[in-house]
């Protein structure tokens, strides 16, 4: 297991060292130093074994933090301890910083007793954690508080504490993905992707029960044999196509979901945290409707000009708007001026970016604009042919080009007195460009 | 208020007032103090002296469970010996307190307490309250009573602690579903350890398990990986559920690489022996590998990695695109390594060697000095697989000449020129121009230049008598490396006592190198899947090679399907595979050796023409080599064996030992049989081989008597013939020739009789054969037409070569084509046989038929009666596709064979029946 935990400045100065086992001596702080702080490569691997001694490391800002083994400790579990302390650590006092670790050690070493026993991870759930690390001290708890905090670290349901009271119940759901794409001149899709996340912050009052329900094709089809499905009247809030159901190429979930729940009846039911967290991620590659398509047009005229227009075109409904947009098209190293003509926006030739960034705040569905630039080149004898990198574009725009849909989130609370119609419930789509090139 | 204040404190004496300050009458002030002192110990100040003021009263007794827990998880701190007595009441206490969060604490501190006094720890009992705790109805107590154990476990020597037997099992997967992410990865990476006892049990076992594969935390689904991956092995590779679970592993490991880069380096290194155990899991998601420009280095890398085993011939163009890609980015090794895997793709993927070398030439041309050097060195690879195809672009490449610097880019040059010395004009001004510097290379390219001199020499003797002796004696006089002296002294003695044997040697056809590189060998890479998601997959190393001491002395090992395998054997499966990898089997040294001494001690060689090659050699003698070699050798040779075995090379030089013995050793001289001795323990054991029949009787050849069989070893092919002389004069100038035949069966090299036979006397010739001569069907199929001449006659025979010879090592088909083929070839080609009065069991027949490469793929139980699957493939590419049924106590199996050319079944057939009865 885990060995010792150390906090580095970026100077290589120890601001928290933690050691659980006796094979870790003092010079494993000075080794991790020596040979990865201060080496002179850039760091090879997130994984250092000095004198047979492992060192996990991860970086946050400018702060490193390490941990130490000389087992064959689970390396995954490793690294995703090391994100958890961080997470841990924001969410007590905020962004990771050398002044606000200084200023909390002591806060620290008691979240480094309480979430690493021996080297073995515990329960390190914020919500439960600051029920009982405070910097106030525990006194003064009755018995049923203090049995209560117990059953909760170590109960079923450790990342919400029971007894919380909202006086308005509400939740907020994200859906934000992020779509790649890589097209081929001619428009031919080579690859495409949407990668998103479900973000839920809940305010909710007691110890509810939800249940998720979205436009999952396995769901959709399962229940169609039933009777009719219940969204096939809704007017579909994205721009893309009416299309009913998706489908999830793999997905997976926040701790609190019931898995085996979800791989026997594929319904997502959990006991939500209390707070902001990320339900699920999920990866989609069927059907993605692509927002935006960019229809470029190079040519070289002689050897020292080329012409370059390039056509964007929304491909949403028209009564959404798509926003920062920004295309960038690439132009050679060799380029001593260049003119530029856009329909819509701003654009700019940014010689130290070799690119000219075209940008547009706002653009309604089913519209096009058209940007033209005349490069002109300087007369080189390099006889190796410009590569013509892709055209890279950015944009935001409000509805999942996954074509994923929220169909519910209900919310059950036996023992308190709010029902599902009670809870005010939000959703929002946000879908922004991940990589999304077009080659040209 | 800050605490960054503690940090700042650096007066003298210090201490002192430390200790002042914890007996301080104010809390406030002892609160200061103890932080103090905290900061001081982070900062690796000694404080030991005031421990003894930081006084520890909590009380395991306190009514408070945080408390209670606070005190045992502290009383595991106190790491010293003698205390650790009085720990034990409390301890015990705790393990069975009302409260869980107390249990879960005093789980982990019979850890701590085993690590400073493990005897104790057992003699107490501890071990079996922890056991205890397993059944704990709180999920979080019995993973901590996991983890705990599993620690322990590793370095006890009943590494059955934790007692796993169905019942505990079913209480581990119950509190899967309850706890924390981590108690979850204790709790999978302890079930990675059981072994279930038969496949319905391993199926439950995986079903509880898939579940996890969804989940947001890598740590568990890699775990949930491991646990499946192992499981796989035991369940039969046609159910259903088998191939089910197989999709089921590729999106979670895909989607492990939309995390932050670290858990994604952890996962690509795992993925990286996932792909090379079952490739089929991740062979269609190639894109997913493909590097982002943002990814960090290592990460890269591995992607890079892992693209090449999955690069096919279907994927080839994508990757070789991205590869092109790469090979222009800013980061060296990553460059090196792109251009280096353009190379492993050419050798692996034949179709692609065209575009892939058109590409390195591209790249070549960028004169971008590390990417050309890369470039020249997998192209020498590229060149060793398809030899004589791509030498248009040798002149390309010696352009390049000047700007290699790296020892490993001039030896690959070096070695070009060397091998393709004929074709290149200026080949002996090349390879003159780095013999200047000779003493400042490194030994690999002093080594190359040598055996780069001497082919030169062998192919152009006229031209470069002077390079050759002036190499020979730089490397052997001048320079104090042994394996360049070594090497130096053998060609030289080669080439003065028989060139033209030295050219059968220096020159003869290589093997060509294998497809895949860098593969983990198989027991390590069992291994390893046995270690998913650990240190040990990161670092590709056991864990014995990273971790001291005790900790994992047990070595883990793969399931082995109960059913298949006897329980007395290894639980590593190697496997054929594994042999398989490596097609091209190094000659073992003994061979070499022999073939050697052979040279020195035969009787003298007849040549029959006396060529120019020969002079020269004669010229060399002149030399330095006529003290050493006693001086007569330029007559006669003969040399006495004492004077011989200085010569016997201390070491075997790496570019030596993978070309094949040209001539196996022909002489029946003692020494010679010694050398017998020690060969035989390097070869493997091969194939069946019919007993030696007489060919030819001496009557109808004018007393010459030849009997023989055909046999495989190592992937050749070989005649093995003992020639006897039974007239009364001796005989000379054997030769041998085949007619065509349906195999396409010639010799490899010319019958290697250099010495008269005389009279009474006989030899043992090994003929290596292969199947790229003219193709005529023949009847019987197997029928071999052989003329054989020597100085009296020439005679002419046929014998009937068994079909086995003809079976190859890589005939075992993957099990899906299997299925598909058998489904696909019609079924009036289906012919069964039946082979009479054998006694073997299933186990021993696939084990005696893969030593004839007819592997089983795979075997099913019918109603008691035993079914084995299997394939072989022949030389000339057809798939021999085989039913075996055995039932218990019928000495008579059903063999049905299918093949699109049901013509070859029946001797097929024959084969089986031969190979099962010896």
């Amino acid at each position: 297991m885990i060995g010792g935990l150390f906090i580095y400045n970026h100077k290589g100065e120890v601001l928290i060292s933690r050691v659980y086992r006796d094979d870790i001596g003092r010079n494993a702080v000075d080794a991790f130093r020596v040979n990865v702080i201060h080496a002179r490569q850039q760091v090879r691997s997130p994984v250092t074994n000095i004198a047979r001694t492992s060192f996990f490391h991860v970086k946050r800002s400018n702060i490193w933090l390490a941990a130490v083994t000389k087992q064959n400790v689970n390396a995954a579990m490793v690294f995703e301890f090391l994100y958890k302390m961080c997470d841990v650590m924001t969410a007590y006092f905020g962004k990771i910083s050398e002044e606000n670790i200084k200023n909390n050690f002591v806060l620290i070493y008691e979240l480094l007793d309480e979430i690493l026993d021996f080297g073995y991870p515990q329960n390190s759930e914020t919500g439960a954690l600051k029920t009982f690390i405070t910097q106030q001290g525990i006194k003064g708890q009755t018995k049923e508080e203090q049995s209560q905090i117990t059953s909760q670290v170590t109960g079923q349901i450790g990342w919400r504490r029971e007894g919380i009271k909202y006086r308005r119940n509400e939740l907020f759901l994200d859906v934000l993905e992020s779509v790649n794409l890589l097209m081929s001149p001619q428009g031919q899709v080579l690859s495409a992707h949407v990668s998103g996340r479900v973000v839920m912050k809940s305010y909710l009052s007691g110890m509810p029960e939800c249940k998720f329900g979205m436009n999952d094709k396995i769901v959709i089809d399962k229940q169609g044999k039933g009777g009719a499905s219940d969204d096939a009247g809704k007017s579909d809030l994205g721009g893309g196509s009416g299309k009913q159901s998706i489908a999830i190429d793999d997905c997976t979930f926040h701790q609190c979901v019931r898995l085996s729940k979800f791989d026997s009846e594929r319904s997502i039911s959990f006991i939500p945290p209390d707070g902001e967290y990320e339900l699920m991620r999920y990866r989609t590659t069927k059907d993605i409707i692509l927002p935006f398509r960019v229809i470029p047009l190079v040519r070289e005229v002689g050897r020292t000009k080329l012409e370059v227009k390039v056509v964007i075109k929304s491909n949403f409904k028209p009564s959404l708007l798509a926003q920062k947009i920004e295309v960038r098209i690439p132009t050679p190293l060799n380029t001593s001026g260049v003119q530029v003509i856009c329909m819509k926006g701003k654009a700019k030739y940014k010689a130290s970016e070799n690119a000219i960034v075209w940008k547009i705040k706002r653009m309604a569905g089913m519209k096009e604009s058209q940007i033209s630039a005349e490069i002109e080149l300087l007369p080189t004898n390099d006889k190796k042919k410009w590569a013509r990198p892709p055209i890279s574009m950015n944009f935001e725009v409000p509805f999942a080009p996954s074509g994923l849909k929220v169909r519910y989130l209900k919310v059950f609370e036996s023992k308190l007195n709010y029902s599902d119609h009670d809870v005010i419930k939000w959703v929002r789509y946000i879908g922004r460009s991940g990589i999304y090139e077009t080659r040209c | 208020m800050t605490d960054s204040k503690y940090f700042t404190t650096n007066k003298k004496g210090e201490i002192f007032e430390l200790k002042a300050e914890l007996n301080n009458e104010k809390k406030e002030k002892r609160k200061e103090a103890v932080k103090k002192v905290i900061a001081a110990m982070t900062v690796g100040k000694d404080v030991r002296y005031t421990f003894s003021d930081v006084s520890c009263t909590q009380d395991c007794e306190d009514p408070n469970p945080l408390i209670r827990a606070l005190a045992v998880r502290t009383m595991g701190c106190i790491r010293v010996d003698k205390i650790t007595e009085y720990l034990c009441e409390p301890l015990r206490k705790c393990l069975k307190d009302e409260d869980p969060y107390v249990r879960k604490t005093a789980a982990v501190c019979v850890a701590k307490l085993h690590d400073i006094n493990a005897q104790m720890v057992e003699d107490q009992g501890f071990l079996d309250s922890l056991r205890d705790l397993i059944a704990d109805s709180n999920p979080m107590v019995v993973a901590n009573a996991v983890a705990a154990l599993s620690e322990i476990s590793e370095s006890h020597p009943n590494s059955n602690l934790l007692d796993l037997n169905p019942q505990n099992i079913n209480k581990l997967l119950t509190a899967l579903n309850e706890c924390t992410e981590w108690g979850q990865t204790f709790i999978l990476d302890c079930l990675s350890n059981y072994n279930p006892k038969d496949e319905r049990e391993a199926q439950s076992i995986c079903e509880r398990v898939t579940p996890r594969l969804s989940h947001a935390n890598s740590a568990v689904v890699l775990s949930a990986v491991k646990v499946l991956m192992k499981f796989l092995e035991l369940l039969p590779k046609d159910s259903d559920y088998y191939n089910t679970l197989l999709k089921k592993l590729s999106p979670p490991l895909v989607t492990l690489l939309s995390g932050e880069p670290e858990v994604q380096y952890v996962a690509l290194r795992n993925i990286n022996l996932i792909v090379q155990k079952r490739p089929e899991i991740l062979k269609q998601e190639i894109k997913v590998f493909f590097v982002k420009y943002n990814d960090p280095i290592y990460v890269k890398l591995e992607k890079l990695d892992i693209m090449i085993r999955l690069a096919s011939q279907a994927n080839i163009a994508q990757v070789l695109a991205e590869l092109k890609e790469y090979a222009t980015e800013v980061d060296v090794d990553f460059v090196r390594k792109a251009v280096r895997a353009i190379g492993r793709c050419a050798i692996k993927v034949e179709q692609s060697a065209e575009r892939c070398v058109s590409t390195l030439l591209d790249l070549i041309q960028t004169k971008v000095n590390y990417v050309v050097q890369e470039a020249i060195v997998v192209i020498r690879d590229i060149f060793r697989k398809y030899p004589n195809k791509y030498e248009s672009i040798i002149a390309t490449l010696c352009e390049n000449l000047d700007s290699l610097d790296e020892p490993d880019a001039r030896a690959a040059m070096i070695w070009i020129v060397g091998e393709y010395a004929e074709r290149i004009d200026n080949a002996d001004e090349l390879l003159e121009s780095f013999l200047e510097g000779f003493h400042d290379e490194s030994t690999q390219v002093q080594l190359t230049l040598l055996t780069a001199i001497v082919k030169l020499f062998l192919k152009k003797p006229s031209e470069t008598q002077e390079l050759v002796q002036q190499v020979l004696s730089l490397a052997t006089q001048d320079s104090d490396n042994p394996d360049l002296r070594d090497r130096g002294y053998i060609y030289w003695r080669l080439l003065s006592t028989d060139p033209v044997t030295a050219k059968e040697v220096v020159l003869s056809e290589k093997p060509l190198i294998s497809e895949e590189t860098d593969l983990i060998e198989p027991t390590l890479l069992d291994e390893l899947i046995c270690h998913i998601g650990s240190l040990a997959s990161v670092y590709h190393k056991p864990p014995s090679a990273f971790v001291e001491g005790s900790h994992g002395i047990h070595r883990k090992h793969l399931p082995v399907q109960h059913s298949s395998i006897d329980t007395g054997e290894s639980p590593v499966s190697g496997g054929p595979a594994a042999a398989m990898d490596q097609p091209h089997v190094i000659p073992s040294q003994g061979d070499l050796l022999g073939d050697l001494l052979n040279l020195d001690l035969g009787p003298p060689v007849n040549v029959p023409q006396v060529s120019s090659m020969q002079m020269g050699a004669v010229d060399l003698l002149g030399g330095g080599l006529d003290s050493l070699l006693g001086g007569d050798l330029g007559g006669g040779v003969g040399g006495s064996p004492a004077v011989g075995q200085n010569f016997i090379p201390s070491s075997v030089p790496n570019t030596f030992a993978p070309s094949p013995t040209p001539a196996p050793p022909a002489t029946s001289s003692g020494l010679n049989d010694l050398f017998e001795l020690s060969t035989g323990m390097a070869i493997t054991t091969g194939g069946y081989a019919v007993p030696k029949a007489v060919w030819l009787p001496a009557v109808k050849a004018k007393g010459l008597e030849i009997s023989g069989t055909f046999s495989r070893r190592q992937g050749h092919m070989y005649m093995d013939m003992t020639f006897t002389n039974k007239a009364l004069q001796h005989m000379t100038d054997f030769a041998i020739q085949f007619n065509k035949n349906s195999f396409g069966v010639i010799p490899t090299s010319p019958l290697p009789v250099h010495t008269p036979l005389m009279p009474n006397q006989s030899i043992e010739i090994s003929l290596p054969l292969n199947t790229i001569g003219p193709v005529m069907k023949m009847d019987p199929l197997n029928n071999l037409q052989v003329a054989v001449k020597n100085s009296i006659d020439v005679f002419y025979f046929s014998v009937l070569i068994p079909l086995n010879v003809f079976f190859v090592e890589d005939g075992k088909m993957e099990r899906q084509v299997f299925l598909a083929t058998w489904k696909d070839i019609p079924n009036e080609n289906e012919l069964q046989y039946q082979i009479k009065d054998c006694h073997l069991n299933a186990d021993t027949v696939s084990g005696k038929l893969q030593n004839n490469n007819i592997y089983t793929i795979a075997k099913r139980n019918v109603e008691g009666q035993d079914m084995l699957y299997q394939s072989l493939k022949l030389t000339n590419g057809i798939w021999i596709l085989a039913e075996l049924r055995i039932q218990p106590g019928n000495p008579n199996y059903t063999l049905s064979l299918k093949c699109r050319a049901p013509e070859v079944s029946q001797y097929v057939y024959q084969m089986y029946d031969s190979v099962l009865k010896n």
